[in-house]
């Protein structure tokens, strides 16, 4: 029972990483139906922006740990967003203009994530980065099931971001611009709607997410590599198609269930089966409901 | 006779090179580079099937590259070879190059129904979601062959010199050579013959407009099988000559960078061009193994002029960045690649004379 619990808690830990990325995905998906391949890339720099603005702050300026993690969290995801909206600026919107096929657009954003990948390996070279300790560990613990405070908070902040899009989505003017645009991008813009800054309010929102989920990473995981977010990159795109991609809910409980699924096949199998089994899985829900689970089929007028 | 000079071209060129091979004429470096980029070609090529004439969008290649290298080297280890794991040779290693084509044809067979992990959810999916399929099918190969002890695992395979040996004490010539040619030549002619055929135009029609073509009469699920698996047994073929070209096989060369480069080939080429594709192929590789030489040219250059800090030099990841830099640019002002979806003879009409092109 106990081990039970303490997976559990792991796989919400393990789940929240991925339902933040997913976020992202989604969120760009449904405003753009574009897949932003290099979102995974994003998260990783993400994950290197942190490390620096800790870093300087730590060096420099000679904070306490919890000033500085009260500095790094806005500073990273205001950075990573910077990031997210410059990839948009510089390769995604002439492309828009141009009216190009989807296809150029998604092989674009694939080259993308290995500019971020590779640039950031040839820049900064091969050695790995070492997280600095931002957050006191306290371990709580309730008979055997030990619960760290980095683990609730991760829990806590996916739940909260996921809380924030939904009612950013749902109920403001700009949400209601964004499903307007995946609506019908023609349509619009002669609303008055400014379309593109609405785009770049994706990008922002989106990005953020993905320099938070970067930073939580760090301090769970505090080992740096400039691969670290190609394949978490794919598993939370993964999760956001299971989940049905363009649909928040879906990539909230899409990057869970991956979480629940991986943590639960290193509890029973060997860990090296983790991948496979994750990936059949999520190739069998995708046999049973091609559109994921909360996703649309879409349905073509002929 | 004029119809036929270009074959009888290439042929000659193929001759050319073994001979030289043969005597010593092409140092191994400049060997290795031609057997790559007939690889490439191969594989260039049959995903152009599925990418550029069929439409869809699949990024799982270099999983059936993986199977078919795997199966060709465990089998031409198994029986061709002594080695530690499956013990003496099954059959006397004199008859390896008898047998060496019928196990790459075996690889490609076996890769052909791998395909159908992809081809059969393709029916209904379509997009987005396919390649997410194709992603997850190239990771689910990866990630099986790794957990398979009993050929090595993460480790990777090894033995299959032992083989090219035993072929090359029957008779002294460059085998892989003339392996990686027939099958190179061989892949181009049923990917020429398959587009050109009722099934290619079926292709196609699925890649204009599924649910028109469906609605005439196209049996679009049969059309989408032939070309899946089409594709990915030939790219078992490819994986096939790789590792018996390297000697060494390990499932992480064959992850989502090498189907990046599969794509990049593709698109540099053009969809749905052949000579796009192969002219890419050959492009991408030679450009890929000058920047060996070309990036420290320019990291003396640099540090001869002051411009870079001493501790810092330009390694060859510098490459990786280069590589999808040409393809964003290409896809902002060519999206369509170097020749689009024509074919040599479309832009310059007067091969036709020297090219029998059906």
């Amino acid at each position: 029972m106990d081990i039970l619990i303490q997976n559990l808690l792991n796989a919400l830990q393990w789940g929240s990483f991925y339902a933040l990325i997913a976020l992202g995905y989604t969120l760009v998906y449904g405003v753009l139906l574009l897949i932003n391949f290099a979102h995974g890339d994003i998260f990783m720099v993400g994950a290197y922006i942190a490390f620096f603005v800790a870093t300087a702050l730590l060096g420099f300026l000679d904070f306490a740990p919890w000033m500085v993690l009260a500095l790094t969290v806005p500073l990273t995801m205001i950075l990573t967003a910077g990031v997210g909206v410059t990839l948009e600026r510089i390769a995604y919107r002439p492309l828009r203009r141009k009216g190009a096929h989807r296809l150029y657009v998604v092989i674009t954003a694939l080259m993308c994530g290995l500019i971020l990948e590779n640039g950031n390996l040839a820049l900064l070279g091969a050695s790995r980065k070492k997280f600095p300790e931002l957050l006191d560990k306290v371990i709580y613990t309730f008979g055997n099931v030990s619960v760290t405070n980095l683990k609730i908070i991760v829990i806590f902040a996916a739940i909260a971001v996921f809380l924030l899009l939904q009612f950013i989505v749902t109920k403001t003017k700009i949400g209601m611009a964004m499903r307007g645009i995946s609506y019908d991008k023609f349509a619009i813009p002669l609303m008055g709607i400014p379309i593109d800054n609405v785009i770049v309010f994706t990008f922002v929102l989106g990005s953020g997410m993905a320099g938070l989920a970067g930073l939580l990473f760090a301090m769970s995981y505090p080992i740096l590599e400039p691969y670290m977010g190609a394949l978490i990159g794919w598993k939370a795109f993964i999760a956001a198609v299971v989940g049905g991609i363009g649909d928040i809910r879906g990539a909230f409980i899409g990057g869970f269930l991956l979480g629940f699924i991986e943590v639960g096949v290193v509890a029973l199998f060997p860990s090296t089966f983790r991948d496979l089994f994750a990936f059949s899985i999520l190739l069998v829900i995708l046999w049973i409901k091609p559109t994921g689970l909360f996703g649309v089929a879409k349905t073509t007028k002929i | 006779m004029q119809k036929y000079s270009f074959n009888i071209g290439i042929w000659a060129m193929a001759a050319i090179v073994v001979t030289l091979s043969q005597f010593g004429a092409l140092d191994l470096y400049i060997q290795s580079v031609i057997m790559f980029i007939g690889i490439n070609i191969i594989l260039s090529s049959s995903l152009n099937v599925v990418n550029g004439y069929m439409g869809e969008f699949s990024c799982g290649h270099a999983g059936f590259m993986c199977i078919g290298a795997y199966v060709s080297s465990v089998l031409s280890v198994m029986f061709f070879a002594q080695d530690k794991i499956f013990g003496a040779p099954i059959l006397p290693p004199e008859l390896a190059p008898l047998g060496f084509p019928i196990i790459i044809i075996i690889a490609g067979l076996v890769s052909a129904v791998a395909g159908l992990i992809v081809a059969v959810p393709s029916f209904k999916t379509r997009g987005d979601y396919l390649a997410i399929i194709t992603i997850a099918a190239n990771y689910m190969v990866i990630s099986a062959i790794e957990n398979m002890d009993i050929i090595g695992g993460p480790r990777g395979f090894m033995g299959m010199k032992r083989v090219l040996n035993a072929m090359e004490d029957v008779v002294d010539i460059p085998w892989m050579m003339i392996w990686v040619i027939l099958g190179t030549f061989a892949s181009i002619w049923m990917i020429r013959r398959f587009v050109s055929s009722t099934y290619g135009k079926g292709i196609m029609s699925i890649c204009q407009d599924e649910v028109a073509a469906e609605i005439m009469s196209v049996n679009t699920n049969k059309m989408k099988m032939a070309a899946f698996m089409l594709s990915s047994g030939l790219a078992g073929v490819a994986g096939a000559l790789f590792a018996h070209v390297l000697g060494y096989v390990n499932p992480q060369s064959f992850n989502i960078m090498k189907s990046t480069e599969c794509l990049v080939m593709v698109y540099l080429g053009g969809m749905g061009s052949l000579g796009g594709s192969i002219l890419s192929a050959i492009f991408f590789t030679v450009m890929l193994e000058l920047l060996r030489f070309i990036i420290p040219a320019i990291d003396t250059g640099l540090h001869f002029l002051n411009l870079l800090p001493d501790s810092y030099h330009l390694s060859q990841v510098w490459k990786w960045v280069l590589i999808p830099l040409t393809l964003i640019l290409l896809m902002q002002f060519r999206p369509e690649g170097i020749m689009g979806n024509k074919e040599l003879p479309d832009l310059f009409p007067r091969l036709k004379k020297f090219y029998k092109f059906k």
